[in-house]
């Protein structure tokens, strides 16, 4: 299995440094068929993802085995019904979600701090396999955020929904209220090896130096 | 067909937890991890060219910033020659005195830390420990917050933890914009509770900086260091950027220990397959090499992963102990909950309550679990008389007394009064006597109203930007009649002029005397030395509210 991953991950890398000479933007790499199938979302890898010019835009950055090697969260909630949750959360405030995936971290500060910076609005997602997420702004110190979602545990449907609506909201120069923050201090006992485990697997993939790509997303 | 005594035992708590076994390739192992170096060093002019098997040229920055800045070279290569199994002999025998030992321990690498422990049981460790602590007398820290990150909340809770005996307290947010709040609730309603109590707000370090410049919190401590390259450069940082933070804090009189515990290079993914142990043993090596007085370790909030694995808890205490070794304040750890059954939760901590530590815990959650927005301790406020009883039982002082239900309503009344004033006379947004109120009498948010969360926002950032400093919270409480606590607030402040409490494991007492490593050092060599319990002190544990006297019958 590792062996195959590393090869699919190598022939992607090879192809893309290909079409980045020749092509230098609109890059199609198909999905190979060796990746496990994601249960009705299909993630395709574009060129580099630039920085927006639209300040209607979120943009939403996924960690590097999300969807790919992942896909479900640490309670199993499928990746597929996490992103369509947050775009249609971005959506319903009547604003555009740019998806991408980073590939250089597995931090979820970086990640998301990445999406900001990459944001047209100014305002980014970053969303790890096991579901931890922030809502970043690009001018705030990396470690700094507009709001938190520490416990993954407790991350539900609505929840991502809020945050996909929230971020959409300080995008527009809103001040929402904050998505009611939840605490369950029994996740780390029950949960928090696990979240070890999986965040190891999650950092296997992540490529020193690579650029984010983007992404189009489908739902079917 | 399933045992019904399986299924009985599979219901219990501790089968909550989450168990996983060791996985050495990537540093899921507690201790003596079969990748971990072998100790060794070598000095070639007063530099080390060799540590723990590496050569210089094959340093990583945290190999480099530790043999330029952490050993004292003085007695390495001696050290490093006596078998560690004798150093572990010496750490637990009470005959050998501590000022002789640190001489030793603080000449030896981190892998010989390491190995050096993993000769130990936990009894010999809880030893180390109680010689092994700067300061003589023990102490504890508290964590104080809440879901609704409610500031008249924080005020009472502050204030009822001073008078528990809880000597620092911490916050932290929901919303990291509530931080300003958040500080001040604390610095008013902590010194309501007790003069000289010393406060922080544990935030992004910018913000959290800030907060101490402008004398809205007394000290800092969540300044993480790690033991592998890649977590530190993840967390945009390096060993030198770490010491010049922690200079600036004491540049303007502001107390200030670094956190670390074993498990965070695991759980973020880089542990370079060694064991959590060693990389810990690094971090401590870290923090004496920038300079800094004091620790929080003991796993900390990544407690969950060395808990999951054989020998976790007894890798904690280690930890705790190497930091003791290097002559730091060891504030360890007991803040974040680990377990779901209260055997294990108990266990736990008393290797840290018994022997006694600079504060055992960091902290305990003056809070119910639920309002702490740390995750939760080990240890909450709905354990506040178990901890009194274990106190007593076993005549340990923890660092808390028992607290009478009178006492307890009247200070959180008079803390969120205090507020109430300081909000007005800072044109901060109304606290409603409602809110007073609930707060005199509150458990925990659940029994707090709500705030206009978005204008409170708007205020404490406004706050920030009119420069709003600690002098301005002393002139507002004395313009609100509060003319102790402003005096109290104003005393805190001159401490930041004499830094008297930047000694190492300084706690202030209520007349404002620091008590420190300095003055107050660990002088303990067995049987009726060391820190003893004064009768006073020992009357005040003995007082638990439901002991039956025998006057009281006929």
């Amino acid at each position: 299995m590792t062996i195959n991953e590393n090869l699919v991950r190598s022939v992607i890398e090879e192809v893309l440094k290909n079409y980045q000479f020749e092509n230098n933007g609109s890059a199609v790499v198909t999905k190979p068929a060796s990746v496990p199938d994601n249960g009705g979302l299909t993630l395709t890898e574009g060129a580099t993802a630039e920085t927006g010019r639209m300040s209607d835009e979120v943009v939403v950055a996924i960690a590097p085995a999300f969807g790919k090697f992942q896909n479900q969260t640490i309670i199993k909630m499928p990746h597929r019904e996490v992103l369509r949750q947050v775009i249609a959360g971005i959506e319903e405030e009547g604003l555009k979600a740019r998806i991408v995936r980073v590939l250089h971290t597995s931090d979820v500060a970086m990640i998301s701090h990445t999406a900001a910076k990459l944001s047209g609005s100014g305002i980014g997602i970053g969303i790890q396999s096991k579901g931890t997420t922030v809502i970043h702004q690009k001018d705030l110190m990396q470690l700094s955020n507009l709001e938190l979602f520490p416990q993954a545990p407790l991350l539900d449907a609505k929840v991502y929904r809020a945050i996909g609506k929230n971020a959409a909201k300080y995008a527009k120069g809103e001040s929402p209220a904050p998505v009611p923050t939840m605490n369950d201090q029994m996740a780390r006992p029950k949960y928090q090896a696990i979240a070890a485990l999986l965040h190891i697997k999650e950092t296997e993939h992540v490529v020193p130096h690579a650029k984010p790509i983007a992404l189009d997303v489908k739902f079917s | 067909m399933r045992s019904k005594r399986f299924q009985v035992l599979a219901e219990r708590d501790v089968n909550k937890d989450g168990f996983i076994k060791e996985w050495p390739e990537v540093g899921l192992i507690a201790m003596d991890g079969p990748n971990d170096p072998t100790p060794s060093i070598k000095i070639v002019n007063g530099k080390i060219v060799e540590l723990d098997g590496k050569k210089r040229e094959d340093f990583d920055l945290i190999d480099t910033f530790i043999a330029d800045h952490s050993i004292e070279l003085e007695k390495a290569e001696e050290v490093m020659a006596i078998p560690s199994v004798k150093l572990a002999n010496m750490l637990c025998d009470v005959n050998v005195p501590r000022e002789e030992l640190v001489q030793l321990t603080i000449s030896m690498t981190p892998a010989k830390a390491a190995e050096v422990l993993s000769k130990m049981n936990v009894l010999e460790m809880m030893m180390a420990l109680t010689k092994m602590r700067p300061r003589k007398t023990p102490s504890n820290q508290c964590h104080v917050t809440n879901l609704k990150d409610h500031p008249v909340q924080l005020a009472a809770d502050s204030a009822e933890a001073a008078l528990r005996g809880f000597d620092e307290h911490e916050t932290t947010v929901g919303v990291v914009r509530y931080a300003p709040f958040n500080a001040l609730s604390l610095l008013v309603g902590s010194q309501v509770g007790r003069p000289g109590i010393l406060t922080q707000c544990a935030v992004e370090e910018a913000t959290e900086l800030r907060l101490g410049m402008r004398g809205l919190t007394a000290y800092a401590e969540t300044v993480s260091v790690y033991g592998t390259e890649q977590v530190f450069v993840d967390g945009d940082d390096t060993p030198w950027s770490k010491a010049f933070l922690a200079s600036s804090y004491a540049s303007r009189g502001l107390k200030m220990r670094f956190t670390s515990g074993t498990g965070s290079e695991v759980q973020m993914g880089y542990a370079e397959g060694k064991s959590m142990l060693y990389l810990e043993a690094r971090c401590v090596y870290i923090t004496k090499g920038a300079g800094v007085q004091g620790l929080q370790n003991g796993s900390i909030s990544c407690i969950g992963v060395p808990g999951a694995v054989p020998s976790g808890i007894r890798a904690v205490l280690a930890e705790n102990v190497i930091t003791t070794m290097l002559d730091l304040e060891v504030a360890s750890g007991n803040d974040q909950t680990f377990s779901h059954a209260p055997i294990r939760r108990t266990a736990r901590t008393l290797m840290q309550m018994i022997p006694g530590t600079d504060f055992i815990f960091s902290g305990y959650s003056a809070v119910p679990n639920y309002d702490n927005m740390f995750a939760g301790a080990n240890f909450d406020a709905e354990d506040f008389d178990d901890y009194n009883v274990l106190q007593r039982d076993l005549k340990v002082d923890g660092g808390l007394r028992p607290v009478r239900e009178d006492e307890v309503v009247k200070i959180r009344n008079r803390a969120a009064k205090a507020l109430q004033a300081v909000f007005k006379n800072l044109g901060l947004p109304e606290i409603t006597d409602a809110e007073v109120e609930a707060a005199t009498y509150a458990h925990g948010s659940k029994d707090m109203p709500d705030r206009n969360v978005v204008e409170d926002l708007k205020a404490a950032q406004e706050m920030m930007e009119r420069n709003i400093t600690g002098i301005d919270v002393v002139k507002a409480l004395y313009k609100g009649g509060f003319e102790d606590v402003a005096e109290n607030l104003l005393g805190m402040m001159k401490m930041r002029v004499s830094g008297d409490h930047l000694h190492t494991s300084a706690i202030i007492d209520e007349n404002f005397h620091v008590i420190s490593a300095v003055n107050d050092c660990n002088d303990y060599n067995g049987p009726g030395t060391g820190y003893q319990i004064s009768e006073d002190r020992w009357n005040q544990i003995k007082d638990i509210p439901t002991a039956i006297d025998a006057t009281d019958f006929e």
